[in-house]
């Protein structure tokens, strides 16, 4: 048995060794690009914003690792710690392997709300876009768990509902689009569907970091009443777990911080599928060191690959989501397979 | 008392389930239900377990109605082994036992080693210890059920409701399982067991279910019947009893039917 002291040192250890990754996942983020910048200019140009270090900088090269590179990078972390959460907490509430918040629809019911707000108006400027997409994010999981629930019981009945709302909102999105906006917004506005990272700021970081971070909290709060869901929901509350409160609350802050990223950067799928596997893997099923493995994993691969997406194509930017589901898809058939063998 | 049951019904989609159940279980006691497929047995646990609200009537734990208390509370005191409970997840079979200490910890409270202790002699207890770093899904049904009764003893409960616990065990580990949980200290026992052989050994009280109601209750010796054994399952048996107040049951087998030769008249 380990003793708590040996999982303590092993625990720190392993934080250490997260945040190590992290650093050097956003230090690759703001190094490589069109113009590769050489690492020990990035860390100048940190020490400068971040200390006012002084060092004599190209403020070209500055100006474009910080407004540019860096907060990119950031929210590119932010926006993969928050799929790879919400991804362990739906498959862990839902008792179902596949679920994340691309397959079940939510982040389509995001896009849906986002550009309501943003294109038809709706909630007469009173509305912000991250409101509008939480609206929409909510409206398509309830969506969606009605339909599940009608089509009857069974492990896939929740994968097939999202994937008819999935399609349902992406139609919604796509009509609101098309009927109102010209022709140049349309353009963007698809364009940003896909996952986009290009126009991200530091003003962007303001809002999707608090919202990954208290994410994290909140689940890390009830990483226990998670864990009680092995068994399923009546075992859980014969262990004392709140089951329709955690819901509630845990499906909410997953439906919020996909809302917030998808307003920000796009829907982009496949993160929160995958990485909770690959984060179970290496730390297994526990879900006080899952949560946050998860999060630390989405966090490096979604820099990563936004890193890929600038760098696959030269003089071109690839969709991001395009990245995601080039890796995810294999992974989502070796799951669907790995089920299989299992079941 | 430690639960008290008070004309509690339960009914779904018009069909009434459990219909107006009232039994008081006396500290201690192990308390059988009995009673044939589809008798209520599962829903009228979820319901003195506090999984369920009744429609009618109330229950009791500990003289505090039952719907008064957050759920943590109750799962302190009252620890439940379900009929079905499984899982998909690569946990191992230790960390399925450690799932017991849940009500216990809050969501800052660190794991102990007071915890890991508990674990381990609930692991002894069922005779799993070697198998505790074992995935759950290579495990047979006989082994996951022993977990599942550690993870309750885990639990350190005052109360274990059990539901079929002996479902999947061979003979030898079915007498054993019963006789473990006969001989925990100061610890109330509920089970629905199909085995009346098992009733008539290890229950201090039996309750017999029939279309949702509590037809009889009492100890084994006086309500086991023949009678009763064919009115509410449907077979006839023989019961002798011993010396020592021990129940043997001896079923005979079922009469063959014999489709009715019916002559049709043709034309
Ligand atoms: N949620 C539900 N919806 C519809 N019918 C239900 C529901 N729960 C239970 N029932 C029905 O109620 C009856 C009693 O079910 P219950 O599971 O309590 O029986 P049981 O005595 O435990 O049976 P078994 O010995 O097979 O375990 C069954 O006919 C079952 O089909
Ligand atoms: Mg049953």
């Amino acid at each position: 048995m380990t003793t708590a002291t040996a999982s303590w040192t092993k625990r720190s250890g392993a934080v250490f060794a997260a945040l190590v990754m992290l650093i050097i996942a956003l230090w690759l983020g703001a190094a490589i690009g069109e113009t590769a910048i050489p690492m020990d200019i990035v860390a100048k140009t940190v020490a400068n914003r971040l200390w006012s270090a002084g060092y004599p900088l190209e403020p070209l090269d500055e100006g474009i690792i910080w407004n540019y590179r860096l907060s990119r990078a950031v929210v590119a972390a932010c926006c993969g710690a928050a799929l790879g959460l919400s991804g362990v907490v739906l498959q862990s509430l839902l008792r179902n392997a596949l679920a994340d918040p691309y397959i079940l629809g939510i982040s389509a019911g995001a896009s849906t709300g986002a550009v309501s707000v943003a294109i038809l108006g709706v909630g007469g400027g009173l509305l912000t876009l991250p409101i509008g997409a939480f609206a929409g994010a909510l409206l398509a999981f309830g969506l969606v768990s009605l339909l599940a629930v009608r089509a009857g019981s069974g492990t896939n009945a929740i994968i097939l509902a999202g994937v008819a709302g999935s399609q349902l909102f992406n139609a919604l999105t796509s009509f609101i689009v098309t009927k109102a906006a010209n022709a140049e917004q349309a353009r963007g506005i698809m364009f940003w569907l896909l996952g986009n990272l290009s126009g991200v700021r530091w003003e962007d970081v303001g809002q999707s970091f608090p919202v990954a971070l208290a994410g994290l909290l909140v689940c890390l709060w009830h990483a226990r009443a998670l864990d009680a869901f092995t068994f399923g929901t009546e075992s859980a509350a014969s262990l004392g777990i709140p089951v329709r409160r955690v819901y509630v609350v845990l499906i909410g802050v997953s439906a919020l911080m996909t809302a917030v990223m998808v307003g920000i950067v796009g829907s982009i799928g496949f993160v929160g599928l995958v990485i909770p596997h690959a984060a179970r893997m290496l730390v297994g099923v526990r879900h006080g060191v899952l949560l946050p493995a998860s999060a630390m994993t989405g966090a490096v691969f979604m820099i990563v690959a936004d890193i890929v997406s600038r760098i696959i194509l030269p003089g071109q930017v690839l969709p991001i989501g395009v990245i995601t589901a080039l890796v995810g898809a294999p992974a989502f058939a070796m799951i669907l397979t790995q089920k299989k063998a299992r079941a | 008392m430690t639960i008290s049951a008070r004309n509690i019904s339960w009914s779904i989609g018009g069909q009434t389930i459990v219909n107006d159940v009232s039994f008081d279980i006396v500290p201690g006691e192990f308390f059988g239900i009995i009673g044939p497929n589809g008798s209520g047995k599962t829903t009228l646990i979820s319901l003195i377990s506090g999984l369920r609200k009744p429609r009618n009537g109330h229950v009791n734990l500990f003289g505090e109605p039952m719907a008064s208390l957050a759920k943590r509370q109750i799962s302190q005191r009252i620890a439940l082994v379900e009929q079905h409970a499984e899982t998909t997840e690569r946990i191992t079979a230790r960390q399925a036992v450690e799932l017991g200490r849940t009500p216990h910890l809050g969501a800052l409270t660190p794991w102990s080693q007071a915890d890991d202790a508990i674990v381990d002699a609930a692991l002894r207890e069922v005779k799993m210890s070697t198998f505790a770093h074992r995935l759950w899904y290579t495990l047979s049904g006989g082994e996951r059920q022993r977990l599942h009764i550690a993870r309750a003893l885990a639990q350190q409960p005052e109360i274990l409701i059990l539901d079929e616990p002996t479902n999947h065990l061979d003979v030898g580990h079915q007498l054993g399982l019963l006789e473990l949980v006969r001989q925990q200290r100061d610890l109330t026992v509920i089970a629905a067991l199909h085995d009346l052989s098992h009733a008539a050994m290890f229950c201090d009280r039996v309750a017999i279910m029939h279309g949702g109601r509590l037809v009889v209750l009492g100890p084994p010796a006086e309500v086991l019947t023949t009678k009763v054994i064919t009115d509410v399952f449907g077979v006839s048996a023989e019961i002798e009893r011993g010396d020592d107040g021990e129940l043997q049951i001896r079923y005979r087998r079922p009469k063959p039917h014999r489709p009715q030769l019916q002559l049709v008249q043709s034309v």
